[in-house]
């Protein structure tokens, strides 16, 4: 298929891993992709089996859906539990467990909960349904914000007062500069998020480069774009270079896109913080909509309990988040937390780095299970 | 001249005889509570619309069941209830898929299937006309999969307690004799085939729902497979394991399979057929063909000594014309699928979960 199988060739990717294990003489690396549509493709096409070995990829905390706590679902459930309202939001939040179950488990107790694909679809239905009130629960980095951001002008613009917008949007930068901070992880590098960029551009990451010396290169989503992503992570260390490059040329503009940035900033003012799941809380991290739009924000419109909700002492998704474990060295990873009762929110996305992992990756830990019984009986 | 001819009341019950013996005809235009009675109305329904279009001598008595002679050997039996939404989508309806269905599960058990049973749950006020179109569409399907509709059941519910349509098909049929089709059976070394381009029944169902604006030309593949089953069988009564990938795809039924015959089974990602407009949908939508619906689709488990001829067999028959093979069994890791993906990766290919296209079938 054209624009797809070009981006999926084998032989390129061997000759690009070639080029890594050259550069990098086989050094330790630990590189983060941040995003978790990279984590996806990492697994998807088995990335990990074709770059050298020395080179080990750490996932961020760049899942919308993996970064929400739990008190933001508590609130979720109080609003879609509200009389006459039908609560929509994207399908991977419907699986997320709060503390009173998830979306899914209120949906079956009778609340009117829809799963859209968009926040104009939820507008939709808000129009449709004049004598409802439709809440749209948004959430998402700056990929998502301007979508929701363009569907509360047009609900301005077409007095349309039956919907309203419960916002979650979060920022990509502060959780990066928060992992930088933290003293447990020790990085070389950062594959740069590919859909936030095309918003903000590639010029917010300079402090990344300049301020704490780590390579960032903006990458786009199919297997080659990640493999030359490392390709160039591991050229600019053995250049001894630290800056910012931009992969994904073909989306990317350096700039982002200006008048996306302007209906955010004009729909949406910054929370002096926000708790992130497993990160705790981050100042300045996170939008509420802004005072023009008042009349649309559900915060304001319904009683949201608004509780710090602790997470499960098992569940440890802040390190997994942070790239400090990996997905199976969790205590509950696989046994009582997988994909069909996930625990944390990491098991429930698709972009999760835990829920990626098992679904996609146990083949090289059970090959590497298999060749260790092997060892062992040739030892006996 | 009938002495009672100049009677005007004899004359009137004569004339209402005349009429009561007349065959029944079908006029409402919409299904009305009355029509699952069990009366008049029930009747009627019964023998204009479903006797007329499935007449069988075994159906035509309209007792409460039907008796039939069965040679010596081992009966096979299945059942699946049909809920899917829209009723109506390019490549078939809701009608089709009940025949296809159920004839694909007793051709998957290794057997040639004979009889069905069919009982529909209409929603009060569906149109009759709808209801016209889907049992045609049975008649005809039941003819090209050569079985017969023996017996059937119908029930009205109030409008609200069902979404226009359910449709349950039971089916028997007759076990090849020297066959023994079961998950159980794969072992290290057999060859997987699939019969043909995956995932389009699911995507056609999503498109056709209207919800994502997605042009292009999908249609589903629902189609009767006894016959591609009985072209395979004549090459060999060697077929370990045979599963038509419906809901969940092509990845969970090769996990049954993984999973009751303790194999890993190992899938070549550019071995496997998908059709460019399905592919380009799932791109777009983020979607695995692997875990989308098929409904007129195989897998087979094949020694690797038959594996070839059985591939150019299938390849000869209308629904086998893209057969090829897709992979093949290996003894460890026992109990997974994984796929070798397109650019030299692995990634285990695990049983869908959750719910990504409701009711497609």
């Amino acid at each position: 298929m054209k624009f797809v199988d070009e981006y999926r060739d084998a032989d390129i990717a061997k000759n690009l891993s070639a080029e890594v294990q050259r550069l990098s003489e086989g050094r330790p690396l630990k590189l983060m992709e941040v995003c978790g549509g990279h984590t996806h493709t990492i697994y998807k096409y088995g990335i990990e089996d074709v770059l050298p070995s020395n080179v080990d990829l750490i996932h961020g905390p760049g899942c919308p859906v993996c970064v929400i706590p739990m008190g933001r679902l508590d609130d979720a459930h109080a609003i879609a539990r509200q009389p006459d309202v039908i609560f929509t939001t994207y399908g991977d939040m419907m699986r997320v467990p709060g503390s009173q179950g998830s979306l899914l488990d209120a949906k079956a107790e009778g609340c009117d909960i829809r799963f859209v694909y968009s926040p104009l679809d939820a507008f939709k239905i808000a129009k449709n349904n004049p004598d409802k009130r439709v809440v749209f629960f948004a959430i998402g980095f700056e990929t998502t914000a301007p979508s929701t951001a363009l569907t509360l002008l047009r609900a301005k613009a077409e007095g349309i007062k039956n919907f309203s917008v419960f916002c979650n949007h979060v920022m990509i930068l502060p959780s990066i500069k928060a992992l930088l901070d933290s003293p447990d992880l020790r990085l070389d590098g950062f594959i740069g998020p590919g859909h936030v960029s095309t918003i903000i551009g590639c010029e917010p990451y300079r402090f990344i480069a300049e301020d704490y010396g780590k390579p960032v290169v903006v990458s786009g989503f199919e297997p080659l774009d990640v493999i030359q992503g490392v390709r160039m992570i591991v050229q600019q260390l053995a250049d001894g270079r630290s800056e910012v490059e931009n992969q994904y040329t073909r989306v990317v503009p350096w700039n982002g896109n200006a008048k996306a940035l302007e209906i955010m900033g004009r729909t949406f003012a910054l929370r002096p913080f926000f708790e992130w799941r497993g990160l705790g809380f981050i100042t300045h991290s996170a939008l509420k909509l802004s005072d023009e739009f008042a009349d649309w924000d559900a915060e304001l419109i319904y009683d949201v309990p608004g509780l710090r909700v602790a997470d499960p002492k098992s569940c440890q998704c802040g390190e997994v988040l942070k790239g400090v474990i990996k997905p199976w060295e969790c205590k509950v990873f696989g046994s009582a937390c997988t994909p069909e009762t996930p625990i944390g929110t990491c098991m429930v996305s698709s972009e999760g780095a835990c829920a990626a992992y098992y679904n996609y990756g146990r083949f090289s830990l059970a090959a590497q299970r298999n060749a260790l019984r092997q060892e062992q009986e040739a030892v006996a | 001249m009938n002495k009672f001819s100049y009677d005007p009341a004899l004359r009137q019950l004569e004339k209402i005889d005349i009429v009561r013996r007349q065959p029944a005809r079908l006029k409402d235009s919409q299904v009305t509570l009355s029509h699952g009675s069990g009366g008049k109305a029930t009747h009627n329904l019964v023998e204009a619309l479903f006797a007329a279009n499935f007449s069988n001598p075994l159906l035509d008595s309209l007792d409460d069941g039907a008796i039939f002679p069965i040679e010596a050997g081992k009966l096979a039996m299945t059942t699946d209830s049909y809920v899917v939404n829209p009723l109506f989508f390019p490549g078939g309806d809701i009608g089709e898929l009940a025949v296809n269905g159920t004839v694909n599960d007793l051709a998957m058990c290794g057997a040639k299937p004979l009889y069905l049973s069919v009982g529909f749950i209409l929603e009060e006020g569906f149109p009759m006309d709808d209801l016209k179109r889907i049992v045609e569409s049975m008649a005809r399907a039941a003819e090209a999969a050569g079985v017969t509709i023996v017996t059937g059941d119908t029930k009205v519910v109030n409008k609200g307690k069902a979404d226009k349509v359910f449709i349950n098909t039971a089916g028997v049929g007759i076990l090849r004799p020297n066959v023994n089709v079961a998950a159980t059976n794969a072992q290290p070394g057999d060859k997987v085939i699939v019969s043909g381009a995956i995932g389009d029944h699911g995507i056609t169902i999503l498109a056709e729902r209207g919800e994502l604006e997605l042009e292009a030309d999908f249609k589903s593949d629902s189609a009767a497979l006894n016959g591609l089953v009985a072209a395979m069988f004549d090459v060999t009564n060697e077929i370990r394991c045979l599963k038509d990938p419906t809901r969940g795809g092509v990845a969970t039924s090769l996990n049954e399979i993984a999973k009751a015959s303790n194999v890993t089974i190992a899938v070549k990602e550019n071995t496997v057929p998908v059709r460019a407009e399905t592919r380009g949908a799932c791109e777009i939508l983020g979607l695995d063909p692997l875990y989308i619906a098929n409904e007129g689709k195989l897998l087979a488990i094949v020694p690797a000594e038959f594996a070839d001829a059985v591939v150019t067999a299938m390849r000869e028959h209308p629904h086998g014309k893209e057969a090829c093979i897709i992979g093949e069994v290996w003894a460890e890791p026992q109990g997974l699928v994984f796929l070798q993906t397109e650019i030299g990766g692995n990634r285990v290919v695990d049983m869908l979960v959750g719910d990504p296209l409701p009711r497609i079938c």
